[in-house]
């Protein structure tokens, strides 16, 4: 996510409180009526049905592979072979991290609504994503998906900058943000974006959070000053930024270089095949198109999804070098146009579907 | 007590543990059958964003919204979870030769 701060170089103002926040309102792509692909009711009750199974053993897997790679790391610390260890560690830690908040946040890993609960507030504090303010940006995020000033989670703007990104490979400005926006939540005061988003009656909580978490990273820090150690650090803070850069590589891969500014997710949102070992790490968010989509089904019917609607949606990606050689193309003229993006393509909407704002009918046929 | 007491469906046509969308005089609305067969109504939008729960997943006593996953229980239109803040009205709803009817006037829970 970024909330994106007004760039006057920048042609367009991706901020929330800018002039494109009331041209969106006025060009009526506020909270508006999206595209869905038609999916009988009785077969998407199917793919919406939630269990624990498969979450408790994702997770255990997850938390498992961390304890096992965190233990080797302590065993060889001081010797090079600590170092592939510690780099397991940062990606499930920096990475993996990142796509259970998202899936949990959503509600739908599992069905017992505290597991998610409970899965959701610690990934959030691995990925230092507080867990309130991102909670609502997600939802405006799914509400707006990349509508210019009204979604706070654009990831690029255009036109990119390229420099930056070379630094969120680093997660470093992710995480002097993070920091930066903890100490003002800690001291009780939320942007005027978050006011945006984010209702007055979560402030509190948003507070409450920033304390708790900066008590935690300082009881971090401070015990490696106190052992004179990098060690404490290596489990909690520094993985958040050397292991997120395949989170970083995977995110960009959702909405960057596509549509702005259109109500339909086939337009703005990539599906790409991925191997089982990334699938794992990204929580099957390779599927995003069938996610923004229908964002009820949990990742583990999501292929299924991709089944039922794959022939009404533009051909995914096979692979992400497959869409890197889009990707990276297309941000390198973004920086001399930024009104070039990539036009997915995609048949008219099904007759069986009526998207006008008055019916709303439903996609379920 | 009001009157307007308007036939839904037949007691069949909702699944247990499912939810139909039921348009009335330019209103919506969203008609439950729990797992034990007890009917249930609500104002068949969001409080958070105007989606139709109706397209949503029930689970229990729960409604889930498709688009951000906010939970209501339908019982009395309690908002559960964020981003649903806002409870739910709900409507008396009873069932009559095997219709079920909503009162559309009924003072519901807001």
């Amino acid at each position: 996510m970024s909330q994106i701060p007004h760039d006057p170089e920048r042609g367009k103002d991706y901020s929330l409180t800018g002039e494109r926040a009331r041209h969106a309102e006025d060009a009526g792509l506020v909270s508006a009526v999206w595209y869905q692909c038609p999916v009988p009711r009785k077969r998407m009750k199917e793919l919406m049905q939630r269990s624990d199974g498969r979450a408790l053993r994702d997770t255990a897997l997850w938390l498992g592979a961390m304890v096992l790679s965190g233990w080797g790391g302590y065993v060889f610390w001081g010797s090079a072979a600590c170092v592939p260890f510690f780099l397991l560690y940062g990606l499930l830690y920096g990475t993996a991290a990142n796509s259970r908040w998202h899936e949990a946040g959503h509600g739908t890993a599992f069905k017992t609504r505290w597991m998610n609960d409970v899965v959701y507030q610690l990934a959030c504090f691995m990925v230092m994503y507080e867990p309130q303010v991102w909670r609502w940006s997600h939802a405006r995020h799914h509400t707006d998906t990349i509508i210019v000033g009204r979604d706070p989670e654009i990831v690029e703007p255009r036109p990119p900058r390229l420099h930056l990104m070379a630094l969120k490979f680093l997660s470093f400005p992710h995480v002097f943000n993070a920091f930066k926006s903890l100490f003002q939540h800690a001291s009780g005061q939320m942007s005027e974006e978050e006011k945006i988003f984010v209702p007055a009656s979560e402030w509190p909580k948003v507070y409450r959070t920033a304390r708790i978490w900066l008590v935690l990273q300082g009881l971090v820090i401070g015990t490696a000053l106190f052992l004179n150690s990098w060690l404490p650090l290596m489990y909690v803070l520094l993985p958040t930024i050397y292991g997120g850069w395949l989170s970083y590589v995977f995110g960009l891969t959702q909405h960057v270089g596509l549509a702005e500014d259109e109500l339909d997710h086939r337009t703005n949102c990539r599906t790409i095949y991925m191997n089982p070992v990334f699938r794992f790490f990204y929580s099957d968010m390779n599927y995003h198109l069938e996610h923004h989509m229908f964002p009820m089904v949990p990742y583990h019917a999501l292929e299924k999804l991709h089944e039922e609607i794959k022939d009404d949606c533009p051909p995914p990606y096979n692979s992400l070098i497959e869409a890197y050689r889009e990707i990276i193309p297309t941000l390198w003229k973004q920086r001399k146009d930024p009104s070039f993006y990539i036009k997915r393509p995609i048949k008219a909407p099904s007759p069986d579907v009526s998207d006008t704002a008055e019916r709303q009918e439903s996609a379920f046929s | 007590m009001s009157d307007q007491w308007v036939e839904v469906c037949h007691v069949d046509d909702i699944d247990e543990e499912d939810v139909i969308r039921f348009d009335h005089q330019q209103k919506t609305y969203a008609v439950y059958r729990s797992h034990n067969s007890e009917y249930f109504a609500t104002d068949g939008l969001c409080t958070h964003e105007k989606i139709h729960l109706a397209d949503g997943l029930v689970m229990d006593f729960v409604i889930e919204c498709p688009k951000h996953n906010g939970r209501f229980d339908y019982r009395n239109g309690k908002a559960l979870n964020a981003p649903a803040c806002v409870n739910l009205r709900t409507y008396p709803v009873k069932v009559e030769a095997g219709k079920v009817m909503l009162d559309t006037q009924g003072q519901g829970n807001p």
